[in-house]
């Protein structure tokens, strides 16, 4: 496999860097990205994994990311580099299903000699098939148990129990006493139960990681990194590319239309407007001159800047609102898994029901041997293994056809958490909204207005311009020749177009809140084209369907009342206006204590403590990256349906959770009498232990369909 | 009797065989793409999907 790497490579050592590549749709793309940047100089290969949507290039470390973007560009793909914490394939899963592998040999080979103990084989066959299985038994145990046995020790450690301590308890009783079983000729050898138990649990274990995995893949393909670096000024005037981390305070940095900020700064040279939405949550763009503060995170939407750092790093406002946002995040950890609040009762009862057969046996007069032998076959008929795969295989098929239905659920917890939400915040701009404006008055435009408008609308990145432009080239406009365009940011454009001034801008008259711009044609009175920033379809729908769920909605924002006044009445539900990152914590945290499950759905940076806060929260695929962290889980596309779904589904998955919980309590109340009454041999330990096993997984499959 | 002393041995050698090789396989990230897998036998040249950066063989 030792592939020719190319002339390059011989001479300097490579560098690999990960890009998620979220547009990629099939073979043909696999192809053309696979082919398509080696052929660039620089990069000696690039490797497509297409289930994770990224790629792996490795390249000369000379080449700069910017110039990689570019050529991603260039063959037709949006690619964003993904820091290695993020993009490092996950060992726990690797890890579990090794040991799965081996439990799984070793429940096989056992139970073939444990089938033709339990058919009748005696004597020196008997003691060589258990002394046989002991050889595979022990080695498995010692490396397959390690998952259960290490979560068992913490637990203890912490001065709680788990799931883990009944079962580490059981299989190292089982073990210990086939071991003795084996030396001293015995007839009942539990190594296949020991080993047999490992397998199913650990297919349970594997099961959540998986799922972790799925949905951390899924999100960090759709990360848009927000400021990998910057070009810094050197004072020979050269310009080199630096890492966001190597930035220092007092570096001038030379920020392009477009780019996004990686540092806090005051302007030093050019005058420009920044969407600040990612951090204030305010839709519309600020006009900032020399002098003027600018933050980390900020899209530059107008010219060229000169930047001279002041904060870099874990000093700029963005990681004040991260810091916020880790502390709030620390109330949710110590939410207790269902299957860990049953294991709060269920440990106890185990060991109480097996000591008590221990005893009741003892005082019976049946020996201790007899009695020890009864105690173990109790331990292992209870051992949770239905209810260790219980839980995830239910969440594991609910997050699969959740998926599929555009919302990625991040781990097990998340859909819990989920189904017992009560109460519904939405942040407005990117969450209710799609975020990005769009012209309302557009038909009152003759044909010379609008093809002005749309000559002068597409020589600026201002977002209007830009919604202006995309409505205006729908409609099939065709632009005038309008010459000698200039732009002045905070003012507007003007141009000329035949010998009269035209001017498109900000409006010289109040429009009431509204975002609005101006057309000016000579002496004409100038004519206002109004913005809404329309809601996501669907959303109305999803408010009411969440309102029948029994979740009532509002809105905390970020902007501006009257827009915030509108959406909410639009959508006939109560909303806040003008809260900053801080305040928004506090209104969460003041719903908490009264006593509701707030579901936080936000999309901003400033969204990112409250989505922290929430019991379980919820952001779009548009939202900033920081968020989608915070967030439980993320929903693709436009439409706010996904929120009301992954409720139906979350309450869907715990329905069945409590169903499988119920057969697992039936099948004890058989099995355990029977093993307390001596009457459970090894045998009908292993039907047991795998019949129920089976039942809860196909009750668990029943989920397939839940999020429709 | 004896038949099963012979056979017991060579079955277990088998299966560990086989535990290898699912082992190597898990290492050498084989599992890690399998929607990619899928899709890459649709790609008409396999030499230039596999070896990106060989030269072309005419």
């Amino acid at each position: 496999m030792n592939r020719p790497t190319g002339l390059l490579c011989a001479e300097t050592a490579l560098v690999t860097s990960r890009f998620a590549v979220p547009g990629m749709r099939c073979a043909g793309c696999i192809a053309k990205l696979e082919t398509g940047l080696p052929a660039m100089a620089g990069v000696a290969a690039a490797r497509v994994n297409f289930t994770a949507r990224q790629v792996l290039v490795s390249h000369d470390p000379a080449l700069a990311m910017p110039d990689l973007v570019q050529a991603f560009a260039g063959l037709g793909f949006e690619a964003n580099p993904i820091q290695d914490a993020l993009g490092a394939p996950d060992s726990e899963a690797r890890g579990l299903v090794k040991a799965l592998a081996v439990a799984g040999f070793a429940a096989m080979n056992i139970m073939l000699l444990s089938v033709s103990v339990w058919s009748g084989a005696g004597g020196v066959t008997r003691d060589l098939f258990h002394l046989l299985s002991a050889l595979i038994a022990l080695p498995t145990i010692a490396y397959a148990g390690q998952p259960f046995y290490r979560s068992a020790w913490r637990a203890l450690q912490a001065g709680h129990s788990n799931m883990d301590v009944p079962i580490s308890i059981g299989v190292s009783l089982a073990t210990a006493l086939s071991l003795y079983e084996s030396a001293t000729h015995g007839a009942h050898a539990y190594f296949d139960s020991a080993v047999m138990l490992l397998f199913f649990l650990l297919a349970g274990r594997w099961l959540d990681a998986v799922m972790r995995d799925r949905a951390r893949d899924g999100v960090s393909a759709l990360l848009k990194h927000m400021a990998p670096g910057a070009l810094v000024l050197a004072d020979d005037g050269g310009s080199h590319w630096h890492r966001a981390d190597a930035l220092q305070p007092g570096m001038t940095l030379l920020v392009a239309s477009g780019e996004r900020l990686a540092a806090d700064g005051l302007i030093l040279d050019g005058r420009s407007h920044f969407d600040q939405s990612l951090i204030t949550g305010e839709a519309m763009p600020v006009a900032i001159g020399p002098g003027g503060r600018v933050l980390a995170g900020t899209l530059n939407c107008g010219d060229a800047v000169q930047v001279t750092v002041t904060a870099a790093g874990a000093d700029t406002s963005i990681a004040d609102i991260a810091r916020l946002m880790r502390d709030a995040a620390q109330g949710r950890s110590r939410y207790v898994r269902i299957a860990d609040r049953a294991a709060r009762f269920y440990a106890p009862a185990v060991h109480a029901l097996a000591l008590l057969s221990f005893i009741g046996w003892m005082l019976a007069g049946a020996g201790w041997h007899q009695s020890l032998l009864i105690a173990v076959a109790v331990l292992i008929i209870t051992c949770p293994c239905a209810l260790g795969l219980a839980v995830p295989a239910a969440q594991i098929v609910a997050s699969g056809a959740l998926m599929r239905a555009g919302v990625l659920v991040k781990d097990g917890s998340a859909l819990e958490r989920l189904a017992e939400a009560n109460a519904c915040v939405f942040d407005k701009t990117g969450t209710l909204t799609l975020g990005h404006p769009e012209p309302i008055d557009l038909p009152r435009l003759d044909p010379d207005a609008a093809g002005v408008a749309l000559a002068l609308a597409r020589c600026s990145r201002h977002p209007l311009s830009e919604a202006l432009r995309t409505a205006l080239a729908a409609a099939g406009t065709r632009p005038r020749q309008v010459t000698l365009i200039s732009e002045t940011p905070g003012e507007g454009l003007r141009g000329q177009w035949r010998g009269q001034v035209v001017r498109l801008g900000r409006p010289t008259i109040e429009t009431g809140g509204m975002m609005a711009t101006a057309l000016l044609i000579g002496n004409a009175p100038e004519q206002i084209i109004r913005f809404i920033d329309p809601l996501r379809p669907q959303a109305a729908q999803t408010i009411r369907e969440l309102q029948h769920l029994g979740l009532g909605s509002r809105i905390l924002s970020g902007d501006a009342a009257a827009t915030v006044a509108m959406v909410a009445a639009e959508l006939g539900i109560p909303g806040e206006a003008g809260l900053d990152p801080a305040t928004k914590l506090a209104r969460i945290n003041a719903l908490t204590g009264a006593g509701a499950r707030v579901l936080m759905v936000g999309d901003g940076l400033n969204d990112g403590p409250a989505l922290a806060a929430g019991h379980v929260s919820m952001a779009p695929a548009s939202a900033a990256d920081a968020s989608q962290m915070a967030a439980d889980a993320v929903f693709l596309g436009s439409s706010l349906a996904p929120v009301a779904i992954a409720i139906r589904a979350a309450r869907a998955t715990q329905a069945v959770v409590r169903q499988n919980f119920a057969l697992a309590i039936g099948y004890n109340i058989i099995a355990v009498p029977l093993a307390m009454a001596g009457l459970v041999t090894p045998l009908i330990a292993a039907l047991a232990m795998s019949g129920s096993s089976i039942i809860v997984v196909a009750n668990a499959l029943r989920l397939k369909g839940a999020a429709r | 009797m004896n038949g099963i002393l012979v056979l017991i041995p060579v079955a277990l050698g088998l299966g560990l065989l086989g535990l290898f090789a699912f082992f190597w396989a898990v290492g050498r990230g084989q599992f890690d793409d399998l929607d990619g897998a899928a899709l890459r036998i649709f790609i008409d040249d396999a030499g230039d999907s596999r070896t990106p950066e060989a030269p072309d063989v005419d």
